[in-house]
């Protein structure tokens, strides 16, 4: 009886100990993501650069050099420049990108995401970006000052169509 | 190795990984605490069944009340959280804390293997296939923490999108979508239907599939080991009920988290390093950890062989086999028996249990000619098992008391038993013993014969030494026969970190014995009634 329940005992220590560690460890140690001043300016967005070149008429002679089921008289490569992109803030540059675009003809959209912490407040967002090759400098800029609090998720995103850059 | 010269010696010659030795004093423990039938490391895969059990029945009360909507996933797990915390509340914290149950005794089921060095060799597809498994049981767990829909299932979401949208398999960015708001309803329904039952689904096959190469697979945790977690696993969620963050927010960021450790414990990695980077630590892992069994491989012995000649077919080895390397297909010659045992090489782990299984491999037949028996082992047969046992009890002409021992290697190395007065015979497994074998070597001499191997619940071939009580206990066949006195035969099981204890065992044995001999015979039918078993 008494060696009974000293084994109950025991396993009642065990099974405490085996739940006090599931407990813990399901909870703690915290995780400090953020400073209680930091902020997290998001850039999320999908974007097609535009084509490293436009279609081409071929000369008799390039067609010639071709195989007679692919002599077609227009050009049209596929491959799509690199989108550059850079991010300042308060006219410090945070981030710098340069991603070629997805795709065995690297002819796919690029999405774009990236978080960068901050400390919250007001900066001056600057955003350059250049997605054809042709074109020396920014195809698009957006500038804007901004009031970022702390614990703030800003999302900015991109629509071509719509005239370019926005904050969400 | 030298005989075992005093127990000293023995202590001072034991060379055991830290790991194993670590390992052994925590099972000891358990054995003092729990006893050997319950002792959650012989049981860890049947506990982690049943605190998937636990999951799945919490998991569907969770379901009634749950709301698989953006708007009202939140609100309706508060409202079982705290409104209804009498059973949605105990229900909900039951989930989380059976699932990581379940984590720890995977992770446990893990590190036993390992260190006790059962996932080479023969187990290298349990181990290969046990390692995906784990990754189904983690992803579960994450789409569970997906649902609640609160700052830390949105925090998992995001960095589990930045996951995904590094693989080529996915198109478009889920992450983006998350954040310009076109998560959907849809796609929420989409999560709770993976949690609710595409993943459950894929685990329960990758299970399956883990289990494939063994045979008298158990799923059932013993009944008191399951009452006793479950009642621990109310108990915790009464006093510390699970809690949700707040309400998942998009243009916010969570200052701090409490992590679930046992199922989020990469997503700070995403965080820290870049998603691609940790892809290539977890699969980098999961490969080292999927390829562990061949570095280096562990070189396994000749299968089992059937001899035709002496096999009627009659199943027991088939039956026994604890790794399903044995069918009783139709018979190929021409004997009069209907079936035969055929073996499959691949799946034969060598553990020799077969050898004792069979009928044929009592020592007593064949006695002026080489034993063949229906299946041996071709490195060890049943006649050199006797061959060694006469050997043995050779050594002991002339001595008072003089004991055979019968020992397995995969526990304690039994030639160290050998002193004065003490044979030893070692085998695979003691469940290749032959019971017939012990009557053998009682009626030709020895005064006793003490069987020791793997702790109780505990045999490095699964069931070799269950069998073993079963065959001496009678409900097993080839059963121990009537005319073994049961009184000189003594199992006392050990592991290899028993030494001091099997040594003392051995000592009191042999001086139980001595006495038994000095008392006339009309006294001794009292006491010869039962074997002793006892367990180190």
């Amino acid at each position: 009886m008494g060696s009974k329940i000293f084994r109950l005992l025991l396993q009642a220590v065990n099974y405490s100990v085996f739940m006090a560690l599931i407990w813990y460890f399901s909870l703690y140690p915290t995780y400090r993501h953020l400073d209680d001043n930091q902020a997290v300016l998001t850039l999320a967005f999908g974007h097609a650069a535009k084509r490293i070149a436009e279609c081409a008429t071929r000369s008799a002679d390039e067609l010639a050099e071709l195989a007679p089921n692919m002599r077609m008289a227009i050009d049209c490569p596929r491959e799509r420049s690199p989108l550059e992109l850079e991010i300042s803030l308060d006219d410090e540059p945070v981030t710098r990108l340069t991603i070629d675009a997805p795709g065995l003809y690297q002819d796919q959209g690029v999405d774009v995401y990236r978080d960068i912490i901050t400390e919250a407040g007001r900066h001056h967002l600057s955003i350059w970006m250049n997605d054809d090759i042709n074109i020396e400098g920014p195809t698009y800029r957006f500038d804007k000052t901004v009031n970022i609090e702390p614990m703030q998720r800003l999302v900015v995103s991109f629509d071509a169509n719509s005239g370019g850059f926005s904050l969400q | 190795m030298p005989a075992c010269q005093s127990i000293e010696f023995c202590l001072e010659t034991d060379v055991i990984n830290p790991v194993k030795r670590s390992y052994r004093a925590l099972e000891a423990w358990f054995n003092l605490s729990f006893g050997p039938a319950w002792n959650p490391l012989y049981n860890l895969g049947t506990l982690a069944f049943f605190f998937f059990w636990v999951v799945l029945v919490s998991g569907l009360y969770l379901f009634i009340f749950f709301d698989t909507s953006i708007a009202g996933a939140y609100a309706s797990v508060e409202y079982m959280t705290h409104e209804q915390w009498y059973m949605g509340g105990v229900m909900r914290s039951l989930h989380r804390y059976a699932s990581d149950a379940a984590v720890v005794t995977i992770l446990l089921h893990m590190l036993r293997e390992f260190s006790l060095d059962r996932y080479r060799s023969f187990r290298w597809f349990s181990w290969f296939t046990g390692v995906p498994a784990l990754w189904f049981v983690i992803t579960l767990g994450i789409t569970g923490y997906w649902l609640v829909w609160d700052e830390l299932a949105l925090y998992v979401a995001i960095l589990s999108s930045q996951l995904m949208d590094t693989l080529p398999i996915v198109a478009g960015s889920m992450t983006r979508d998350f954040l310009v708001g076109h998560l959907t309803d849809r796609f929420f329904t989409l999560m709770a239907f993976l949690h609710l039952l595409g993943q459950p689904i894929i685990l329960v096959v990758a299970i399956w599939i883990h289990v494939k190469r063994l045979s008298h697979v158990k799923i059932s945790a013993p009944r008191g080991l399951a009452v006793g977690s479950l009642l621990a696993l109310l108990v915790l969620s009464i006093i510390k009920p699970a809690e949700s963050h707040g309400p998942a927010d998009l243009s916010s960021v969570p200052l701090v988290l409490n992590l679930d450790w046992f199922y989020l414990n990469v997503y700070p990695l995403v965080d820290q390093w870049t998603a691609g980077q940790t892809w290539m630590l977890t699969l980098g892992v999961t490969f080292l950890l999927m390829i562990l069994p061949w570095l280096p491989p562990k070189k396994r012995g000749p299968a089992a062989q059937v001899y035709l000649e002496a096999c009627n077919g009659c199943g027991q080895c088939a039956d026994d086999c604890p790794f399903d390397a044995i069918d009783i297909l139709p018979r190929t010659d021409d004997a009069r028996w209907s079936h035969e045992a055929v073996v499959d090489p691949d799946l034969c782990a060598s553990c020799g249990i077969c050898v004792g299984s069979c009928p044929s491999s009592n020592p007593f037949r064949q006695r002026n000619q080489d034993l063949v028996t229906g299946i041996d082992m071709p490195n060890y047969s049943a006649n050199g098992m006797r061959t060694q046992t006469d050997a043995a009890l050779a050594t002991l002409i002339d001595k008072d008391t003089g004991i055979v021992v019968f020992g397995c290697d995969n526990a304690y190395e039994v030639s160290r038993l050998e002193s004065e007065g003490i044979a030893a015979v070692s085998v695979f497994c003691t469940g290749m013993l032959p019971a017939t074998l012990i009557e053998y070597a009682l009626k030709k001499g020895a005064d006793g014969v003490f069987v020791t191997g793997c702790r109780t619940g505990d045999c490095y071939f699964r069931y070799g030494n269950v069998w073993l009580d079963q065959r001496f206990e009678g409900h097993r066949k080839p059963r121990l026969r009537g005319g073994a006195e049961r009184r000189r035969i003594r199992i006392f099981r050990g592991a290899e970190t028993d030494g001091k204890k099997i040594t003392q065992a051995l000592a009191a044995f042999q001086k139980e014995i001595a006495e038994l001999d000095d008392i006339p015979a009309s006294n001794e039918v009292a006491a010869d009634d039962a074997r002793v078993s006892q367990d180190g």
